[in-house]
């Protein structure tokens, strides 16, 4: 019985669902679409984030190592990041993850790890790139993938930042069809891109780097979904998605001193009884 | 030290072999834009926002009928727009196609047989075809400035008006095909603009061309695309399009569809060399389909310094400022013996589409990846030579090679396998008792 309550207790973390829908989209991507990705890559990443967690761990005088965080954040860096040389795929990971240690406000870090070490290589290196046309457009993959994504977050019961992203955008991408008298093929298309939802599902979702509030998640989603349109659809830059979610994310405690709330966990109180603000990595 | 030995000997092979296949094979047919009808080939050269655009059509029919409208992502003048030289893009084009390649093997007899290379020149071959003849004819635009440059007429239209494009039209009693209103108007608010390029008759028999040559523009902006919109609207069924883009970091992909490269460095029979354009066809038709049509193909990705094997000499400097590559040289280099060119990635694409399957234009981006790509397939000839020993053995691994070969060329077309087998010059020989008894229960 106790065995069971605490297999229980462990499963309703929701990381161990996004590990496992992240595991199965990079084991798609590599496998059937060929989209550039080798396993030694994946491995190099994930393994770099999990050294620079234990690291940090160790220097922030953590007690416990967790290895779903950067398990997660170094999968989505390997979905979306692209690059020709190795040790820039090791830097990204190293990025992410330290920036999650060093740079903090109030107890929380201040930008979603993987979106810092995408932007921060994307500006600085001509051998990095995001292929957001390489997942392809095809309607039972858009779907599967927006199905696997909302699984994780509802279990996340966090999916507000996901919902208002994907409708905002949806309704700015309608709104210019409309305007420029476009048939509606064309805003479903761009609305199937691969890139576009792992964006929405797996990292502006995280819990960590958004408002405390539903009522902030939903602002901040409005926020990102308006940036990334106009960098887009009117500056006709690529990756506007991620660059908007960088820029939004010094909103991220001026929201919250707006509208007050409570932390993000991952794990539920009970089964933790030290849930300090200094632990949440 | 021994294990140090042996690292390095593995390393010596593994480069030798590599080398060895790099630059082995003779060259013996490619897979030009010829090969298919209704194509267009664009000549993407683009640097930060710069972008220089060549576009070449092979307009069959009286060019008294010619017109065609070309979209720009932005407002351009006169000096913008330019002729450029059609031999230049049939040259890129022999350069980047597809190639076949063949192997000798050597006298199973002997050892050390050392294989030759050859490097072809490039061949004369009939250039593309904008397909848009009908697009030209039914399309116009207000004229806000008008003059001549080389054999054309050259319209622009308007930045203010942005109606006037479907009235000078209607006025010239030019035919609108269904639907290209609302994508001009949908253009125009998007500021983009139009130019019409028509033949100057008096100029060109002047200039004594018997073909239309390339138009090319100039210009900057941010968009880095294609708009392929207006081509679909009265198209009959799917157009090819091949796109070389010419950049200074590396490979160019779409970002709003998928970047797919065929299947290459693959052995088929020996009989595809006098079949190498159906075999091509129809490969690339598979592919498409494989992709549910929603895909752009890579079909080259190399740095311009050099190519292997060498469809055609790579481009010299001078030719690629012809074409628009801002950032090279003007002098040095002959069509000779080329210098090699520093700094310019070619990436040429293929794709085959329609308005169902490709809804909006074509957005790119340059990537840092300058690993090198071709369409590279490879013809392996057995040794037909006098043998001085027992060759059996040699026959056998022959027959296993030409049934692998023969599998592989029904995948990538899908052409039946036992008319395949049947254009195959199996060895005679010992090689069938090789076979496992089982292969020939149910045939």
């Amino acid at each position: 019985m106790n065995i069971a309550n605490r297999l229980l207790s462990t499963l309703s973390d929701p990381r161990y669902y996004q590990i496992i829908v992240l595991s199965l989209l990079l084991t798609y991507g590599i496998t059937e679409l060929d989209f550039g990705i080798r396993w030694q890559h994946a491995l190099l990443i994930v393994s770099t984030a999990l050294a620079v967690q234990f690291l940090g761990t160790r220097y922030a005088g953590l007690l416990r190592f967790d290895p779903l965080s950067p398990l997660i954040t170094s999968m989505s860096l390997t979905l979306l990041l692209r690059t020709d040389t190795m040790w820039l795929a090791m830097i990204a990971a190293a990025l992410a993850i330290g920036s999650k240690f060093l740079l903090r406000y109030r107890g929380k870090h201040i930008f979603n790890p993987a979106n810092f070490a995408l932007v921060t290589l994307l500006l600085v290196s001509d051998h990095a790139w995001v292929s957001s046309g390489q997942w392809g457009s095809t309607a039972t993959s858009a779907f599967a993938l927006a199905c696997l994504g909302f699984l994780v977050l509802t279990r996340a019961r966090r999916a507000e930042t996901t919902i208002a992203f994907i409708i905002i955008y949806a309704a700015l991408l309608l709104g210019r069809a409309i305007w420029l008298d476009d048939p509606f093929s064309i805003p479903l298309h761009q609305m199937r891109n691969g890139a576009l939802l792992i964006f929405a599902f797996f990292m502006i979702s995280d819990p960590k780097t958004t408002p405390n509030t539903a009522l902030g998640r939903t602002l901040f989603a409005a926020l990102v979904a308006g940036i990334a349109f106009t960098i887009q659809f009117i500056y006709y830059q690529p990756n506007g998605p991620i660059f908007a979610l960088i820029m939004c994310a010094p909103a991220v405690p001026l929201i919250d001193k707006l509208l007050r709330g409570r932390i993000y966990r991952w794990e539920k109180p009970a089964g933790h009884g030290a849930g300090s603000i200094k632990g949440v990595f | 030290m021994r294990i140090i030995a042996t690292i390095i000997a593995a390393a010596v092979t593994v480069i030798v072999g590599t080398t060895a296949e790099a630059f082995c094979g003779f060259y013996v047919a490619r897979a030009d834009t010829s090969l298919f009808n209704k194509a267009s080939q664009v000549v993407l050269v683009r640097d930060e926002n710069r972008t220089v655009i060549t576009m070449a059509n092979d307009f069959e029919g009286d060019v008294e009928d010619f017109a065609v409208v070309i979209p720009v992502p932005t407002k351009i003048e006169r000096e913008q727009i330019n002729v450029g030289d059609r031999s230049i893009v049939q040259h890129l084009d022999a350069y980047t196609a597809p190639r076949l390649v063949e192997y000798h093997d050597p006298d199973p007899c002997m050892r050390y047989e050392r294989h030759k290379m050859s490097a072809d020149q490039a061949f004369p071959q009939s250039a593309v075809l904008e397909a848009s003849s009908k697009a030209a004819r039914s399309l116009g635009v207000t004229i806000e400035a008008s003059y001549t440059v080389g054999e054309y007429d050259i319209l622009i239209l308007s930045a203010k008006d942005s109606g006037g494009l479907i009235q000078w039209l209607k006025k010239n009693e030019y035919r609108l095909p269904r639907g290209a209103e609302k994508v001009v108007d949908s253009y125009l608010k998007q500021d983009m603009r139009f130019f019409v390029a028509k033949v100057n008759l008096e100029e060109q028999s002047k200039l004594g061309y018997q073909y239309l040559r390339p138009l090319q523009v100039a210009y900057e902006s941010n968009k880095f695309m294609l708009p392929i919109r207006l081509g679909t609207l009265n198209a009959k069924g799917k157009q090819e399009l091949y796109i070389y883009a010419l950049t200074r970091s590396g490979r160019v992909e779409t970002t709003n569809y998928r970047t797919v490269k065929l299947p290459s460095n693959m052995d088929v029979p020996e009989f595809v060399q006098a079949e190498f354009a159906e075999f091509y066809r129809d490969m690339f038709t598979k592919q498409v389909d494989a992709e549910n049509e929603r895909a752009v193909f890579l079909e080259y990705a190399w740095d311009m310094a050099w190519c292997d094997p060498c469809a055609a000499d790579p481009l010299s400097a001078q030719d690629l400022r012809k074409l628009g590559v801002f950032w090279v040289g003007g002098q040095g280099g002959s069509k000779i013996a080329p210098m090699p060119v520093q700094d310019v990635f070619v990436t040429r694409l293929h794709v085959r589409y329609d308005s169902e399957h490709f809804p909006e234009d074509l957005v790119f981006q340059e990537t840092g990846d300058r690993q090198n790509y071709q369409g590279r397939y490879v013809i392996r000839r057995p040794f037909k030579g006098e043998a001085s020993c027992d060759i059996s053995e040699y026959r056998a691994s022959v027959r296993e090679r030409q049934e692998r070969e023969a599998q592989q060329l029904a995948n990538l077309t899908g052409w039946d396998i036992e008319d395949i087998r049947r254009k195959i010059p199996f060895p005679e020989g010992p090689a069938k008792d090789k076979e496992p008894w089982w292969k020939r229960i149910w045939g």
